[in-house]
């Protein structure tokens, strides 16, 4: 997955306990339905065994220590207003971006296609659509988040390092969908500046 | 000898007759049942073609293959067929065909909406198929998000040809699930109590009930949309007071239930054939019967896992992240209940086994990333992408299309009555597996690289590109598998010697019967008194099939069979059921007219099919009945019991319930719909509320209360004096259908301005409907009585009417307490 921000490098460790995990599982599973083919003396057929142990106590343990564990992770994912964010408008419509943001003076910066971030601060997108439903994805950033009309959504995004991060809409609109894509560029703190000026010119 | 006279009597009575009469007007289950199966099977090829049409335009990136017009119809008819017209109605023709066969009874408990459904789904899927090759096919997605489906970003016929055509399918499958419901709790062969069914009809019955609740919401949003696209009432239209999420609740809450409708029945099939594999019983019977109920209500809790990323609060998130967790429980039982049952058996590696153990992986698997994106954050990450394709189609094709093959094998000889005879199922076997591990098992991998959902194309470069040319080779390696098993089939349909009677040693009453099995399915009724009854009586096909059992002896032409207390099993009447018509064909067709009349925007002329179907509905009724009571008759083993035109509950009075249960649930999702636009929809409070007024609810209150005292009052007079008028209960409606008029012709405002304005007019055009339609049931049966057919014995038709009169008038009161009580209150 080449995370490069909190959010998704958060996601990137679940995803890893539960590969690891759903693969043990799956293997054990597995083993034991071969394992019911071999030729054997002995024939089990214990309720408690199979259902209450491996029916319900097994799946049980499993899955409080999943969510415990995700639930944690997750609260950690979501925008708070403890930390002081960059805010930026995000309009989606058939088929493109928008993005407004406050320039270092006096009004404000708007870009079309391109997101300009500062690296290693959260940035809190506020997503919104003129049109149908879109969700803007910057899979190496953080999950996706739906710009719903008539709806405001806001996603956090932080980036751990400058470059560039291809974005896309994650929600099927239409026939333009495959094309509806953006980039976020992420940028050192003089980078920043000068764009904060400029308006990235 | 005497085995052979009765089988030709009863086919007599029970045989479809030959040639196109017979085809058009037979309501026998079994032909039914095989031809739903071999639809579903059609179109389960057509969806698969679709498929593969996806798979080559994706094998390399800058594909010119098809644009992304054609390639939206591709997947969206994909996801609709493979959802609507092979899955669904593929579990209920197996279900029509096997389930009376299982429960040791002759038919259904309503041979003529069996055949209606049938109609009513090849109609409607015909209709979607015909839209596909006049390259107007729907183009929104499967799950036909609004606004994108609404009509100023899908102008075209596409999106009403879906919401028509899927509609008129849900219509066979509710009537359907109806008919399976009664069944399974009225029809069971005598002493087959509810802990003695086979597993099998545990799973139905949890199933059709599930059908019953969960399809209502989608007719709900498909009916709003098509009135949004056609008379612009603005439900789904954020700036008039709609809501785009509001059809994304009542598409889920359909949508997660149907998981489960299409996955617990090929559990049951999982179920039924894992013990004979095995050479011993079930482990856990009760525990696999809780496992199926906690699923079914589990199931209804979950839907909003599919919206974790439309931006619900966190603590919403958490409940539902927690419930879709907790959901593997009983699917963990189960699944430990089989291994159990194969450990404490002899398991053999048959060909249905070996299937069943691809189920075993291919679900497995699939359940295991189910769990994966019911964690919230994951899900984040993992929506709408290839992932997420790849894990719906594991628990799919996993949970469904694995163990109907296994099935199809298992069941081969008393479907075509041939013995299995070449290894071309093995070959085949290998070839789906393998196929179908490539093409999806990659899927994940692409879709954590980045790789979304419905994207037509993608440029080289960002290492998509390898694993999406060989996820398209597994397609079609799959496709090769799909086709060998076709050929393996033709092969053993032509040319593969007889079976024997029960050539698995199963130990369920399917194979109590001669194969293929006859149309009457079995000469005469057994007694159950055990899970396993072929265990206990392995002689039993014999004793059936010389009329040793009850209704062992044909008479006046009657389709008879048994009906039982629900839960004792103990015998209670006979039912006779009605024979071949061509009141089935010509009611699904009427009804087509209707959505072909809506779809080609006819709409002054569609009222006109709906008064068809009202007079058809009368005639449907009115064909039945009887004007003399008849009183006891004996079925063998000197026992007697009374028919269903003199029983208590008959099987229509269940019917009915079920039915309303269906209508209450799309009533309730309707308020739901008006309470959640109301709570959460942008633009709310709407700015100018209907003028209340105390009248029309007053008036309304009055007429409810008289129609439901008239009705009651009717049938206890009926009952002490052998007739009842009803002219109070007819009345009482009369009144409370002027109030609800008056509200929507002098109060509420036109539907387009806001959606306060349309959801008020379609509550009260359900209102009138369901007391008009109250109105014309309570005329009715005042005009059986005049005619004779009531009596204090015969008087199932006024409780039943009772029944419609209750809902009509409960659902009258609400419609006019809802509408009027919030312009009171302000």
């Amino acid at each position: 997955m080449d995370p490069a921000g909190p959010a998704a490098g958060a996601i990137n460790t679940i995803w890893w306990v539960m590969l690891a995990g759903a693969t043990a599982i799956f293997l054990f599973v597995t083993a034991l339905l071969l394992l019911a083919f071999r030729p054997r003396a002995s024939h089990d057929a214990s309720v408690r065994r199979w259902i209450v142990g491996g029916g319900l106590i097994f799946p049980g343990v499993v899955l409080t220590a999943l969510l415990t564990f995700a639930l944690v992770v997750g609260e950690r994912l979501l925008p708070r207003g403890d930390v002081p964010a960059v805010q930026v408008a995000a309009e989606s419509s058939q088929y493109q971006w928008s993005f407004t943001q406050p320039a270092a003076g006096a009004g404000s910066i708007r870009t079309k296609g391109v997101l300009h971030i500062p690296a290693g601060r959260p940035v809190d997108v506020t997503l919104t659509s003129r049109d149908v439903i879109h969700a803007f994805w910057v899979p190496r950033l953080a999950g996706k988040l739906d710009a719903i009309p008539g709806h405001r959504n806001v996603l956090r995004i932080e980036a751990d390092a400058p470059g560039v991060y291809q974005g896309v809409c994650a929600e099927y609109c239409g026939v333009g969908h495959a094309g509806h894509v953006f980039r976020v560029v992420a940028h050192d703190p003089a980078g920043w500046a000068r764009f904060q000026r400029e308006g990235g010119a | 000898m005497k085995a052979l006279r009765l089988h030709r009597q009863f086919e007599a009575i029970w045989g479809t007759p030959p040639g196109w009469r017979g085809a058009l007007t037979t309501v026998n289950h079994s032909t039914l049942g095989k031809r739903l199966m071999l639809t579903a099977f059609g179109f389960f090829l057509i969806g698969g073609v679709l498929a593969m049409l996806i798979r080559a335009q994706l094998a390399t990136p800058h594909s010119a293959f098809v644009g992304p017009a054609i390639f939206n119809q591709l997947f969206t008819m994909h996801g609709s067929i493979m959802m609507f017209l092979f899955a669904i109605p593929m579990f209920e023709g197996f279900t029509i065909y096997m389930l009376p066969k299982l429960l040791g009874t002759r038919d259904f408990a309503f041979p003529r909406l069996t055949a209606y459904g049938w109609w009513c789904y090849l109609f409607g899927g015909s209709l979607l198929i015909l839209a596909m090759l006049l390259g107007v096919a729907p183009d929104a997605g499967w799950f036909m998000y609004t606004p994108l489906s609404s009509k100023p970003y899908s102008p075209g016929i596409n999106a009403d040809f879906w919401l028509l055509g899927i509609t008129f399918v849900e219509i066979s499958a509710i009537v359907t699930a109806a008919d399976i419901v009664v069944t399974i709790l009225k029809l069971r062969a005598p002493g087959m109590s509810l802990d003695k069914m086979p597993l099998f009809a545990w799973y139905m019955l949890v199933t059709a009930m599930m059908m019953l609740i969960g399809f209502p919401p989608l007719i709900l949003g498909s009916v709003l949309l098509e009135l949004e696209r056609a008379f612009d009432w603005p439900f789904f239209d954020a700036t008039r007071g709609g809501d785009a999420l509001l059809w994304q609740h009542l598409f889920w809450l359909f949508g997660h239930p149907e998981v489960y409708i299409i996955f617990l029945p090929a559990a049951g099939v999982v179920s039924t054939i894992l013990p004979v594999m095995a050479r011993t019983r079930i482990l856990g019977y009760g525990w696999i019967v809780g496992a199926i109920l906690a699923l079914g209500f589990l199931s209804f809790g979950l839907w909003v896992h599919h919206m974790f990323a439309v931006g619900i609060p966190h603590m919403a998130l958490a409940f539902f992240s927690a419930a879709s967790t907790l959901v593997a429980v009983p699917t963990g039982v189960q699944i430990f209940a089989w291994i159990g049952t194969l450990w404490s058996g002899r398991p053999q590696m048959r060909l249905p086994m070996l299937y069943l153990l691809g189920f075993f992986f291919v679900f497995v698997m699939g359940g295991l990333t189910g769990v994966m994106v019911a964690v919230v954050p994951f899900d984040w990450q993992a929506h709408d992408t290839a992932f997420v394709t790849a894990h719906l189609h594991y628990v799919l094709v996993g949970g469904f299309v694995f163990p109907m093959l296994a099935g199809a094998y298992y069941w081969l000889g008393h479907l075509i009555g041939r013995q299995r005879q070449y290894t071309l199922g093995v070959t085949a076997f290998w070839l789906i597996f393998i196929g179908f591990n490539m093409t999806f098992f990659l899927m994940h991998v692409v879709g954590l690289l980045g790789q979304p959902r419905r994207i037509e194309t993608y440029p080289e470069g960002l290492g998509w590109t390898g694993y999406n040319l060989l996820s398209s080779v597994g397609s079609f390696v799959l496709a090769f598998g799909i086709a060998l098993f076709i050929i393996d089939l033709s092969l053993q349909f032509f040319h593969a010697p007889r079976t024997r009677r029960n050539p698995w040693g199963a130990t369920t009453l399917e194979w109590a019967m001669m194969l293929p099995s006859p149309s009457y399915n079995i000469a005469s009724i057994p007694n159950v008194d055990d899970r396993d009854p072929l265990a206990a009586r392995p002689a039993l096909a014999l004793e059936l099939a010389r009329g040793e059992g009850y209704l062992g002896e044909p008479r006046h032409g009657w389709r008879e069979t048994l009906a039982v207390e629900t839960a004792s099993g103990r015998l209670d009447h006979i039912v006779v059921l009605p024979g071949n018509t061509s009141l089935p064909i010509w009611t699904a067709a009427v009804t087509g007219a209707f959505f072909v009349a809506m779809l080609l925007g006819l709409y002054w002329i569609a009222p006109v099919p709906l008064i068809g179907v009202a007079v058809l509905g009368w005639r449907w009724a009115a064909v039945l009945g009887r004007r003399t009571d008849i009183g006891p008759l004996p079925l063998g083993g000197g026992e007697t019991a009374v028919t269903h035109w003199e029983a208590r509950d008959p099987p229509g009075w269940w019917g009915s319930v079920f039915v309303l249960l269906a209508d209450a649930t799309f009533f309730g999702s309707l308020l739901f719909g008006y309470a959640y636009l109301w709570t959460v929809a942008p633009g709310w409070p709407p700015p100018r509320l209907m003028a209340g007024s105390l009248i029309e609810p007053a008036l309304g209150v009055i007429g409810a209360g008289l129609a439901v005292v008239g009705a009651r009052a009717a049938t206890r007079r009926l009952a002490r004096d052998g007739e009842g008028h009803s002219g109070m209960a007819g009345a009482g409606l009369a009144l409370l259908f002027g109030a609800l008029l008056a509200t929507a012709l002098l109060r509420a405002p036109a539907p387009t301005g806001h959606a306060y304005h349309a959801v008020i007019a379609v509550m009260i055009g359900y209102a009138l409907f369901h007391v008009g339609v109250a109105l014309l049931i309570q005329i009715f049966v005042h005009r059986r009585g005049r005619a004779g057919y009531l009596s204090a014995r015969r008087s199932a038709e006024r409780r039943i009417a009772t029944l419609w009169t209750d809902y009509g008038a409960a659902s009258g009161v609400i419609v006019l307490l809802a509408t009027h009580l919030p312009g009171l209150v302000a």
